[in-house]
């Protein structure tokens, strides 16, 4: 159980998605100049994540991993380079799922992410998660664990930033980093800022 | 011709993805702390924007608008798969080194930016040279980066020492800052600032206007 709970805020801290791989930053700045919309982003994605990343585990373990279709009768096919397509498609395809059962179960739901789900497919933090649990060889129990740490810490980054980005309209930025330069430095002190948790351990 | 020179050296500084279009900025940062893995990175997302728009434009007729981000995805991909197959036979260390995000090539913008915005409208020589020159705008600041990161943070480039560290009997103290994390975010921050200096039209309007003071007395 301390395990499970050392990685969780690991992953949350430590090995942030956004502030210390740079996974997902497209939409990280794009989509943090009001708190509102980045929380529902960062809910998305923290729903997103955990989902799919134990989905690609599963798929990878008995249907891609060298040696995994030994239960099918053929222990010496290793169909592990078809992986970054089996893991995009499975997200492109859980996306959709996710829209379809929220339009049609949780409609308030649906309309405070609506915009945000589609977007979700082509964020790299999604694919980026599944593509570090395959490396790190995470179990199934892992794979959850990590997939909903990662999104939460994702989630509080962004959340985080959009704060300071409300803010900031009341400072006179220079003309050359208006925008998107500055939305880089204060990122930059973020990162810098996150990587005091370096040390923690559980 | 002009167009076509036009297609290929407009995204470098006028119309860079990364600077101006916001585009594939995640492996921007990941991959810089090192010239030479940044150089691969650079020549594998320029191959597979080039041929992926090729591909694209190729078939851009045939594909039913509600699916075409589906076909094009599976396009990218298998070209990603390629390239990684071929670095794992070629350049096992490098791409060690650059562990997913060849991998990440699918999700990055610019691949799928330039495929929907561009190739799905135009003919197959002009989308492959766009791919090219996307590819060459987000190189030159790759390289930038990754200059200055590994120079003044190790003191050496592509693995060959320029400035000699002190740790080494030399006079260089390195900063390590420069080879984590936070130090990608200010050297783009810093280049987009000096980029919008020279090409003024690029600067970005503030949100808000800071009014100016209407009672004199509070004024001064």
């Amino acid at each position: 159980m301390e395990y499970y709970l050392s990685l969780f805020i690991r992953s949350i801290f430590i090995d942030n998605m956004a502030l210390a791989f740079f996974l997902g930053m497209c939409t990280f700045l794009a989509i943090s100049k009001k708190i509102q919309a980045a929380l529902g982003l960062g809910i998305a994605v923290t729903v997103v994540l955990a989902i799919t990343v134990p989905v690609n585990n599963l798929i990878y373990q008995y249907l891609l991993a060298d040696g995994a279709l030994a239960w099918a009768g053929l222990p010496d096919m290793d169909l592990s380079f078809l992986g970054l397509l089996s893991y995009i498609g499975v997200i492109a395809a859980i996306v959709q799922i996710l829209e379809m059962f929220l339009d049609k179960y949780v409609p308030a739901l649906y309309n405070a992410l609506g915009v945000f789900l589609p977007l979700i497919t082509v964020n790299c933090a999604i694919l980026g998660a599944s593509l570090f649990m395959v490396e790190r060889d995470y179990n199934f129990a892992e794979s959850v664990v990590f997939g909903a740490g990662s999104g939460v810490g994702w989630a509080l980054a962004i959340v985080a930033l959009a704060g300071i980005r409300e803010k900031l309209k009341y400072s006179d930025v220079p003309d050359g980093l208006q925008g998107l330069g500055i939305t880089f430095i204060i990122t930059g002190l973020m990162s810098l800022g996150f990587m005091s948790f370096g040390g923690i351990d559980i | 011709m002009e167009s076509i020179k036009e297609t290929l050296t407009g995204p470098i500084f006028k119309n860079n993805p990364i600077a101006l279009q916001i585009l594939g900025i995640c492996s921007a940062l990941a991959v810089t702390s090192s010239l030479q893995v940044t150089l691969v990175m650079c020549v594998a997302l320029t191959t597979v924007t080039a041929f992926s728009n090729l591909g694209v434009s190729a078939i851009r007729r045939h594909i039913p608008g509600s699916i075409r981000i589906i076909v094009q995805m599976v396009i990218i991909a298998s070209l990603v798969i390629v390239v990684d197959q071929i670095l794992k036979a070629y350049a096992y260390s490098i791409s060690k080194q650059l562990s997913v995000f060849v991998g990440l090539i699918i999700t990055n913008c610019i691949v799928m930016g330039r495929a929907e915005a561009f190739a799905m409208k135009n003919p197959p020589l002009p989308s492959f040279l766009d791919g090219i020159g996307n590819g060459l705008g987000y190189s030159v600041v790759l390289i930038a980066v990754a200059v200055v990161r590994e120079l003044f943070g190790a003191g050496k480039l592509m693995g060959i020492e320029i400035l000699p560290l002190v740790t080494e009997g030399g006079w260089y103290n390195p900063n390590g800052l420069l080879l984590l994390p936070p130090s990608a975010f200010f050297l783009i921050g810093l280049f987009i600032w000096g980029l919008r200096s020279f090409h003024k039209e690029q600067v970005e309007e503030p949100d808000f206007k800071m009014a100016k003071h209407t009672v004199v007395k509070e004024g001064v």
